[in-house]
């Protein structure tokens, strides 16, 4: 019998088996659904930025120069007139209201929950001084028109790094695809270690292994699991791509697409490197029980690396922490993709990242054979990984 | 010269410093039932896994068909190992076919085999169950089909008979003499003796990991110092104590029971019994293969 043969068999029985599974449907279900309460979240943030201002009293007569100012600074502002004082502070207390200006038009006061958004509070005091600069001018005798240049005088901005107006959208993009990379390659590579203390708790493993080769056994349940785990990511992918464009949350498809089919190609790279480890680490143990702390160990890395990368990345996608960890193998499939969705990763380092990748997936596979084939016959206490290199 | 026959030859394992096997030597002779007795930790398991490769001898040979026993070959043998293994979640069918399968068989001839068998062992209406939903006599049923499914050239089972009613003990016994019958040399542990006892044809003994005794049931009971049972009511208790060679192991009222040593003559006590008075029995007796192996396995530190 052929050794593809067997392998195909291993790989088709653990195929079969997960992809019936209730938890696949389930997990498929759960991550969209997440997904999609990720992205309505976002839009909904993005449309929270109008401030509500009400006007009472004199301040009413605000209306249309607040409206123009703010304009100006690229400020939203919906401005309504309240009828009374009171009625105002609990519309503000009520947070109906974000701000409500009162007062004297040369010297207002904001009534506000909190916090002033900024902007607004810069909006203001330019109508207030103007208010008071034309009472000098009056005074003086001078036109209210003596200082209009010198009001208008403004500084111009030179952008040596001009700011990508869609870098909002990629960090979402990258944000998602690392989610979705962390979770499946964790999600699948722990199925492979699951796998492996169901055959040894079973006992089923002593007659495979009187059949099979352990690598064979191995490779097969990776190979099966692995496929079960990049239909889930491509079903994810289909879906998230098909609902961004219909609904035009992205505007950009073009990165959205080569973002999501290099994450297929991470996936694969990520799911081997760490399904090898999940797998050796899995041997050591009989007990389903006792897996959780074996695996423990190698399943935080993806997640500690994503977090501390993304929380590093977003303030300043080109920080030197997170592009020399994106470069380090057991790191890379879960930062290097958010990476290149923020457009700051340079082809050489994506190559020289695959390549690592792929070497280090060559040495772990070795290495967890060698765990495999020497732990995953001896049941009852738990193997120490020493004893499991030695012998 | 050696076709079809299972060889275990000088086999040695070592645990740390624990010694498993020392030199273990055996055969399984085709169409042979082989019965394999020993205590608790003797080294009949780890003669069995290192058989079926599942474990590396330290030194020594496993020979099929005078070959060297390989991976193919292997997938050719049917094993039931000690602990019971199956995969729990799986159905009983679903199961079979794919063990069938990694030995070698084809879909479709995996599914014959397959379904014969759940029909032979009667677990045709548990077919569609997950295993781990069948009561523990049919599972014990599903493992003996997952050993015979593919059809083995030998088979190597591991306490078959642990945990089985007498029922599922009959079909097992049949099924191993049918296979036996078919020429397949057959190799099982037990501590069921009376079992062993009527079923093998040859009986090997371990202990401390070597055999101390191998042959056929009447011949292995034939072997050792050869006692006789001698009823003389009339004779008194000394009339056996001045015949050369001969020891009085037992009386129990008119009966003598002894030994006789390398000199002994069976005929000279019968002589002396004669001379006594009446003799009412006269009787070699037979050990039973529970007492031989009692005797075996207690003789400490000999040889």
């Amino acid at each position: 019998m052929t050794t593809s043969r067997v392998i195909g068999l291993v790989a088709g029985r653990e195929f079969n088996t997960r992809v019936r599974s209730k938890s696949f449907l389930v997990s498929t279900v759960v991550i969209l659904a997440v997904l999609a309460a990720y992205a309505l979240l976002f839009t909904f943030i993005a449309k929270e930025t109008t401030v509500k201002v009400g006007l009472t009293g004199q301040a009413t007569a605000m209306s249309a120069p607040l409206s123009a100012a703010a304009d100006k600074l690229g400020k939203k502002v919906q401005i309504s007139t309240v009828d009374n004082q009171d009625d105002g502070v609990a519309q503000v207390r009520a947070g109906k209201l974000d701000v409500l200006v009162q007062g004297p038009l040369g010297a207002p006061t904001a009534v506000v929950k909190s916090t002033l958004d900024p902007e607004l509070q810069v909006a203001l005091e330019g109508l207030v001084r103007a208010q008071a600069i034309q009472g000098v001018l009056a005074q003086a005798g001078l036109p209210p028109t003596a200082l209009n240049a010198a009001q208008s005088a403004t500084v111009k901005v030179s952008e040596l790094e001009p700011p990508d107006p869609e870098q909002g959208q990629r960090i979402a993009l990258s944000l998602i695809t690392g989610i979705v990379l962390v979770f499946s390659i964790m999600a699948f590579g722990t199925a492979v270690a699951q796998g492996v203390v169901e055959e040894k708790s079973s006992r089923v493993v002593e007659i495979l292994l009187s059949t099979i080769r352990p690598w064979q056994l191995l490779l097969g349940k990776v190979l099966g699991i692995g496929v079960v785990g990049l239909i889930q990511v491509v079903i994810i992918a289909v879906v998230g791509l098909t609902v961004a464009n219909s609904t035009g949350v992205f505007s950009l498809p073009t990165v959205a697409l080569g973002t999501i089919l290099g994450a297929l190609g991470w996936y694969v790279l990520g799911f081997f490197l760490y399904a090898a480890l999940l797998a050796a680490a899995g041997s050591l143990v009989s007990r389903q029980e006792e897996l959780q702390s074996a695996i423990t160990p190698v399943s935080l890395l993806p997640t500690i690396a994503f977090v501390v990368g993304v929380n590093l990345l977003i303030p300043n996608p080109t920080n030197t922490i997170s592009t020399v960890l994106s470069m380090i193998p057991l790191f890379t499939p879960t930062l290097m993709p958010s990476r290149i969705a923020l457009g700051v990763a340079p082809v050489w380092q994506i190559a020289l990242s695959v390549a690592l990748m792929v070497a280090a997936i060559a040495l772990v596979t070795w290495l967890a054979g060698r765990i495999y084939r020497n732990a995953v016959l001896q049941t009852g206490a738990r193997v120490r990984l020493l004893d499991a290199l030695r012998s | 010269m050696a076709e079809g026959v299972l060889e275990i030859d000088r086999i040695s394992k070592r645990y740390g410093t624990v010694r498993a096997l020392h030199e273990m030597t055996f055969d399984v002779r085709a169409g042979e039932l082989f019965g394999f007795v020993g205590s608790n930790g003797a080294g009949k398991t780890t003669t069995m896994r290192i058989a079926l490769g599942v474990l590396a001898a330290d030194s020594g040979e496993v020979r099929f068909d005078g070959k060297p026993v390989d991976l193919a070959t292997r997938r050719r043998i049917g094993y039931m190992p000690e602990e019971r293994g199956l995969y729990p979640k799986m159905k009983v069918r679903e199961q079979l076919v794919y063990l069938a399968q990694l030995h070698g068989m084809s879909a479709a001839d995996a599914r014959r085999a397959t379904d014969a068998w759940v029909d032979r062992l009667g677990l045709t209406g548990r077919r569609d169950d997950e295993v781990q939903k069948l009561s523990l006599g049919n599972q014990q049923r599903v493992q003996l089909a997952a050993a015979l499914v593919h059809d083995p050239v030998a088979l190597v089972l591991d306490e078959p008979f642990s945990g089985l009613d007498p029922v599922a003990v009959d079909v097992m016994s049949e099924v191993l003499r049918e296979q036996s019958a078919r020429g397949v040399p057959v190799m099982f542990s037990s501590h069921q003796l009376d079992l062993v006892e009527r079923l093998c044809d040859r009986v090997g003994i371990v202990r401390s990991g070597q055999l101390v005794a191998n042959g056929g049931v009447a011949e292995l009971r034939e072997s050792g110092p050869l006692r006789l049972v001698v009823d003389a009511p009339d004779a008194g208790e000394d009339w056996a104590a001045g015949l050369t060679g001969v020891r009085v192991v037992a009386v129990d009222g008119s009966r003598t029971t002894v030994e006789l040593g390398e000199d002994g003559d069976d005929q000279q006590v019968l002589a002396a019994a004669l001379k006594t008075g009446p003799v009412r029995e006269f009787t070699r007796l037979r050990p039973t293969l529970t007492e031989l192996y009692r005797n075996v396995v207690s003789e400490q530190g000999a040889s």
